[in-house]
């Protein structure tokens, strides 16, 4: 098994940290896993984007041109990466704020309003748990428990009594998602 | 009396420090390098501390300081003596650690080292010897060379306008929270030359007693690159700098 | 690229290159580091700064006023035997120049990393290899040469930082680590090093007895220098250099080959581009091209002879880089007009992907060998 992510978005939407605990959730279920980050100043209100991959075999490059799955949560990312996506594969986007829409047909797309529902139950910090959530419905590539596994290793021990609220909104997600074509 | 007569211990009056060895120095006569090197050898032994002693050499006229003292050495590039010295410190806090710095080194292409080791406060102690001029490289000037002082590379004399203002970096350097103790000396009497090897034992207690940084600036003559006889600079010196760099104590804490 | 799958998932860890790079610092008996904030690179000193590692090993970790400052400090620590380290990215480690050429010249062992990012100039903060020059040629002024180990994943990156201080005390000379920002700033799995004591004293004076820790009675005062105003002593110096930079050419080359044994066509790359380049060798043999990839892991000492035996069996060679090209030069000189050898490479801070790569592996060599054909 292998799979290779970009997620992308604004700086601020946890971006980052989706994909950190992406390959957090691979490490705990041992598979080979990378997280290669865009850098910088751009993390700051800027487009962020990260690729993970996970895979059983070694990984050979951690930057890649193709996608099995991309997740964009803005427009810029949507217009950068829609036809990065391999035939076949999955995009998963959130559509707050977007003028144009997906138009592929040949790869899997989702729609999920994970920042309208976030905002609308106050559940803004958990935003991207929300989204993975869908992925993790669409495409179950690490067990729901590795991810809780996962961010008990990642996250300090003074923040360990968020994780039951991070599990609810990947419930929430797993809901939310739909399939557009 | 024979001359082997004389020369028994009841005789003695004076001798040559056990630190500093018999390796002739390349400095040339009425400098004021020697002078303070031999303090600097004559205070490490009065305090036995050979053995617990690191010396940073710069560049410079005493780039080869490190010939003529018998403890260990580090010579910098040009103008990173504290670098090296907040380093060592650092690594081994119970050793005596000084830096041995000119005008240049110090006040110009090591002004950042400087300014931050001692604001750091790093527990070493600078000796700068300030004679206002580039000796080694042939009279060049000098960030404390004075106005009007002519140099090779101020041959009319300084100008503010063309060169800018002479630079009193230790009355900066006493600004600053991390030096301890900051003291202006001279070394061209034989009561300054005391006072100033009080100073610089000071400076050395200061370093053994973790208080901060200390900064001896001995205001100096550089006979050959001010073309006067060693007596004329040592007037010139009375008459000019001393005006400009006046000599006492400016932060004793 | 070490198989971290069989051990234990508990010693596993998932972090940056430039975390790894900390972690193993401290590991490894790290004495002192000393830098100044730089990106791609600045996690090295934050992790540090956040272990606090003068409360357990006792190691000196201190934000220096500059670049220039840092490498000087460095010089300071290693004069006194300690394990010294700083850290920098491309244009931080030009300011260090001078230091480490003196430092190379006074013969005494310290690590410098270097993520490099895009120049010239301030450039972009976007990974880079455009340092090669720069690192295996002088970088600094006069003859010397830094043993440059060259990172291609994280556990490497944790790796290198034990095995540079190794080479640095085994051969007395820096040791350069040159990643670049994606080695840097990638997370992936990582095995750290066992921890290690800090040397004490006694054994510095032992292993290091040029080291300047205070003159005891029973020797010569010890000076760290890197000066000598007579012409033949200088040459003295330099012979002895030169002599132990061909020891180490001899003695400490390192390489890694992927998919080489039957290979008609070679890739050779390092750190992120040999990453890149693996996944263009498997797509190409996918296609069913003869395509394999030597990594070179010492840049200096370059795998100059392995390169050549490859001259005798492949029809050609690509070098892929992300510069404009400056390792395809020592692979010309193992190749020496043998086979033909291509560049690629990406400049500024961009990272080639693994399609561009086949497309140049394909139109640089194999359609050129057909055409010869």
């Amino acid at each position: 098994m292998k799979e290779e992510i970009i997620i992308a978005g604004f700086g601020g939407q946890g971006v980052l940290s989706m994909g950190k605990i992406l390959a957090y959730s691979g490490l705990m279920q041992g598979q080979e896993v990378s997280w290669m980050p865009s850098y910088g100043p751009e993390q700051r209100g800027g487009t962020a984007n990260v690729t993970v991959i996970l895979s059983d075999e070694r990984i050979s490059s951690p930057v890649l041109n193709s996608y099995d799955t991309a997740i964009v949560l803005n427009q810029p990312s949507l217009d950068r990466f829609e036809s990065k996506v391999k035939p076949g594969g999955t995009l998963i986007f959130d559509g707050n704020g977007f003028k144009r829409f997906p138009t592929r047909t040949d790869i899997n797309i989702y729609r999920i309003d994970a920042t309208e529902y976030a905002y609308a139950n106050n559940e803004s910090k958990t935003m991207n748990m929300i989204i993975l959530g869908g992925l993790l419905k669409v495409r179950p590539i690490v067990q729901v428990e590795n991810v809780l596994k996962g961010l008990k290793k990642s996250l300090p021990d003074r923040h360990h009594h968020l994780i039951p609220m991070n599990e609810k909104a990947i419930q929430t997600g797993m809901k939310l998602i739909q399939k557009l074509s | 009396m024979t001359v082997n007569e004389i020369i028994n211990p009841a005789n003695l009056v004076y001798e040559k420090p056990k630190v500093m060895n018999d390796t002739p120095m390349h400095y040339c006569p009425g400098c004021s390098h020697g002078v303070v090197h031999k303090l600097i050898a004559e205070i490490i032994e009065e305090m036995d501390f050979q053995e617990k002693t690191i010396g940073i050499a710069p560049v410079g006229c005493a780039v080869f300081a490190y010939k003529y003292l018998d403890i260990d050495w580090q010579q910098a590039a040009h103008g990173r003596a504290p670098a090296l010295a907040t380093a060592v410190k650092r690594l081994l806090p119970d050793r005596l650690v000084f830096t041995y710095q000119g005008d240049g080194d110090l006040a110009a292409i090591g002004t950042a080292e400087t300014i931050h080791a001692a604001n750091r406060g790093e527990n070493i102690a600078i000796i700068f010897i300030n004679n206002g001029i580039y000796g080694m490289t042939g009279g060049q000037m000098a960030p404390t060379t004075l106005v009007g002082m002519k140099s090779s590379t101020s041959p009319n004399g300084r100008t503010v306008p063309l060169n800018g203002n002479p630079l009193d970096i230790t009355k900066l350097l006493a600004q600053l929270d991390g030096t301890c103790y900051v003291t202006r000396q001279s070394v061209h009497t034989v009561g300054s030359v005391r006072k100033t090897k009080k100073a610089i034992r000071k400076a050395f207690e200061n370093s053994m007693m973790n208080k901060g940084t200390s900064v001896v600036e001995v205001v100096s003559t550089c006979n050959s690159g001010w073309k006067l006889t060693p007596e004329a600079s040592n007037d010139w010196m009375v008459e000019n700098m001393f005006p400009a760099y006046p000599l006492g104590d400016l932060k004793d804490l | 690229m070490n198989d971290t799958k069989k051990k234990n998932i508990e010693e596993v860890r998932l972090m940056k290159g430039n975390e790894a790079i900390a972690h193993a610092a401290i590991r490894c008996g790290c004495d002192g580091y000393f830098g100044y904030p730089i990106t791609p690179q600045s996690e090295i000193m934050e992790t540090l700064m956040e272990l606090e590692p003068w409360n357990t090993t006792g190691m000196v970790v201190l934000q220096a006023e500059s670049e220039t400052a840092s490498i000087n400090m460095v010089y300071g620590g290693a004069g006194c035997g300690k394990k010294s380290m700083t850290s920098s990215s491309s244009p931080g480690v030009s300011l260090m120049q001078e230091g480490i050429s003196y430092i190379a010249c006074a013969e005494l062992p310290c690590v410098i990393v270097n993520v490099m990012r895009g120049g010239p100039g301030l450039g972009t903060i976007q990974p880079s290899q455009a340092d090669y020059f720069q690192s295996v040629k002088g970088g600094g002024h006069g003859d010397y040469k830094l043993i440059t180990l060259a990172p291609a994943s994280v556990q490497e990156m944790a790796d290198h930082t034990v095995m540079a201080f190794d080479l640095a005390f085994k051969y007395l000379t820096p040791v350069l680590i040159l990643a670049d920002g994606v080695i840097g700033q990638m997370m992936e799995k990582v095995i750290l090093p066992p921890f290690q004591p800090r040397m004490i004293e006694e054994e510095i004076r032992e292993k290091c007895p040029w080291a300047t820790l205070g003159k005891p009675k029973s020797r010569k005062p010890n000076v760290i220098t890197s000066l000598s105003l007579e012409a033949e002593e200088m040459e003295t110096i330099n012979i002895r250099l030169q002599a132990k930079y061909h020891k180490i050419e001899e003695n400490e080359v390192l390489y890694e080959e992927f998919s080489c044994d039957d290979a008609e066509y070679l890739i050779v790359a390092f750190g992120t581009s040999a990453r890149v380049c693996q996944k263009a060798v498997e797509m190409a043999r996918a296609e069913g091209i003869k395509a394999g990839m030597l990594r070179p892991i010492t840049l200096f000492p370059f795998p100059t002879v392995a390169i050549s035996n490859h001259a005798n069996k492949v029809k050609g060679m690509l070098t892929v880089e992300m510069s404009a090209g400056q390792m395809v030069e020592d692979v010309r000189l193992a190749v020496n007009g043998r086979v033909p050898v291509e560049f690629y490479g990406r400049m500024g801070g961009i990272v080639p992907s693994p399609d561009e790569v086949l497309k140049a592996l394909k139109d640089k060599i194999v359609k050129q060998q057909l055409v010869i054909n």
